[in-house]
């Protein structure tokens, strides 16, 4: 039994490996673009359009929805980031219901991976927005004594934030396949749809989380108080 | 260890190229559609609103020119009946002139026929009259009507000096102008002579008349000189007698009693200017 799809080894050569989780991941990829592309390429601009064409616009005027109630003033430039992560999480989580399937999120590696992301995007869009001076001084306020808690925050979150996906994943795959060795029947389905509920919930959690974040990041020339920290206790909460 | 670190990498790399295709295939088409959609709906409703605006402005126009229209079809109206009315009365007034000048050559023509009716028969009367008069003479008297005229007109004259004619007969005397003795018939020797025998020795006038026949007259007889007529005849009689037929032309009235009319024989002194 492996903890990880990490572990699941397709092909290496040297440091160059193809595991479960990368495998996964590209076909994942591939669904999505491909999903997106056929549906894309024959757009209606006029007001009749097609069913497929209403979801994509749904999911997508969502996002938007979500990310501007966060408080992002544009959404729209975020909209490219912040949506691949809800929908790579969600689909990953989705495709459980596949025999055989295991979510690339349920891999460390990917979830850290995705923590890393989100690292590296919350200060570019907070640059981005206000200036680099701008932004640093964000960490001195309201006095410089809050700088080591401002950067321990930083990185704490980001852990977090890859730790709590992954237990989520993992431990519904875990569950799921520990219940099948010893409960075969009912209650393995029943895991499952739990496991896709949670699974949903966990890709929108991890995707505000990361909204927030960067919402914190460019909203910082009005000083918000305690406003990084308290989006870290709230999202440790969860 | 639970995190491989090339699996890190390789899934970084991995989400960054699923950014970027989802960006290229599902966000950006998606969201221009919807901008495009937003566009044309907002256009739509720009237009919808211009043509509302316009319609509205064109109501409003022809609400004025509506209101325009009507007061000047009231004006005209109001116009056109002060007009037929002037119109009216003038017509009105044409023909009752019209009509009065009709009546009033109506009339013309009805007393233009009176006359000449009453004439033709004061004519006829007095030929009638005459005739009588000479037929009953001749029967019962055995006497001629003009010899009995003749010799009332002597004795009217012989009487006429002492009367209102009495300056007259002087002016006859005084005149140097022919003395002309005018009858409706033709006088007899013996009455000529009693003519001028009383011209003569009653009158005095020595001048020696002329005897002339007056075709269009009935009876009578004169004398006249210089335009100064002396003369007798029965001209009130057949007035009275005039008088009761226009009567009993313009209405039906009772005839008066014979006798009313009291015709007289009376010498009538008369200017020829008249």
């Amino acid at each position: 039994m492996h903890l990880s799809p990490d572990d699941i080894i397709l092909w290496q050569f040297g440091l160059f490996k193809i595991n479960a989780t990368i495998a996964f991941t590209w076909a994942l990829m591939a669904v999505l673009t491909v999903g997106a592309w056929a549906i894309t390429r024959r757009l209606s601009r006029g007001l009749a359009r097609s069913r497929w064409q209403n979801l994509l616009e749904i999911i997508v005027t969502g996002i938007e929805t979500q990310i501007a109630d966060i408080g992002l003033v544009a959404p729209r430039k975020y909209v490219g980031f912040l949506g691949t992560l809800f929908l790579f999480v969600a689909t990953a989580s989705l495709f459980t219901i596949v025999p055989g399937y295991e979510p690339p999120t349920g891999s460390l590696s990917t979830t850290t991976a995705l923590a890393l992301a989100v690292f590296v995007a919350v200060p570019m869009f907070g640059i981005a927005e206000c200036g680099l001076r701008e932004y640093l001084a964000a960490y001195v306020k309201p006095t410089v004594i809050m700088l080591p808690f401002n950067i321990i925050s930083e990185l704490s979150r980001t852990l977090a934030l890859a730790a709590r996906l992954f237990g989520n994943m993992m431990s519904g795959t875990m569950i799921l396949a520990i219940l099948l060795t010893i409960t075969p029947f009912i209650f393995p389905i029943m895991l499952s749809a739990l496991g896709l509920l949670t699974g949903m919930v966990q890709a929108y959690i991890f995707s505000v989380l990361a909204a927030v974040y960067i919402a914190a990041a460019t909203r910082v020339r009005p000083p918000v108080p305690g406003g990084a920290v308290a989006d870290t206790a709230s999202a440790n909460t969860l | 260890m639970l995190i491989d670190w090339f699996t890190v990498v390789a899934q970084l790399l991995n989400f960054l190229i699923l950014v970027w295709l989802l960006k290229r295939f599902l966000y950006q088409p998606v969201l221009d559609a919807i901008d495009a959609r937003e566009q044309r709906i907002a256009k739509e409703l720009a237009q919808a609103d211009a043509t509302r605006d316009a319609a509205e402005a064109e109501q409003t126009h022809f609400r004025e020119q509506q209101a325009a229209l009507e007061a000047q079809r009231e004006a005209l109206l109001a116009t056109a009946t002060a007009d037929a009315d002037v119109e009216g009365k003038r017509l009105i007034e044409a023909a009752r002139q019209r009509a009065t000048e009709l009546e009033a050559q109506q009339t013309q023509r009805l007393a233009t026929q009176a006359t000449a009716l009453r004439q033709a028969l004061a004519e006829r009367t007095q030929r009638e009259v005459f005739a009588v008069c000479r037929k009953a003479l001749g029967d019962l008297a055995d006497a001629g009507l003009e010899s009995r005229m003749v010799a009332t007109f002597v004795r009217r004259l012989q009487a006429a000096r002492a009367t209102d004619e009495a300056a007259l007969l002087a002016g006859f005397k005084a005149s140097v102008a022919p003395l002309v003795v005018r009858s409706a018939f033709a006088l007899s020797d013996a009455d000529r002579a009693a003519v001028q025998a009383a011209l003569k020795d009653d009158l005095g006038i020595a001048q020696a008349p002329q005897f002339e026949i007056a075709s269009d007259r009935v009876a009578g007889i004169e004398i006249a000189s210089a335009g100064q007529t002396l003369g007798w005849s029965i001209a009130d009689y057949l007035d009275a007698l005039q008088a009761s037929v226009a009567e009993l032309l313009a209405a039906p009235a009772p005839v008066p009693p014979a006798g009313e009319a009291k015709p007289s024989i009376k010498l009538k002194a008369r200017s020829d200017a008249e």
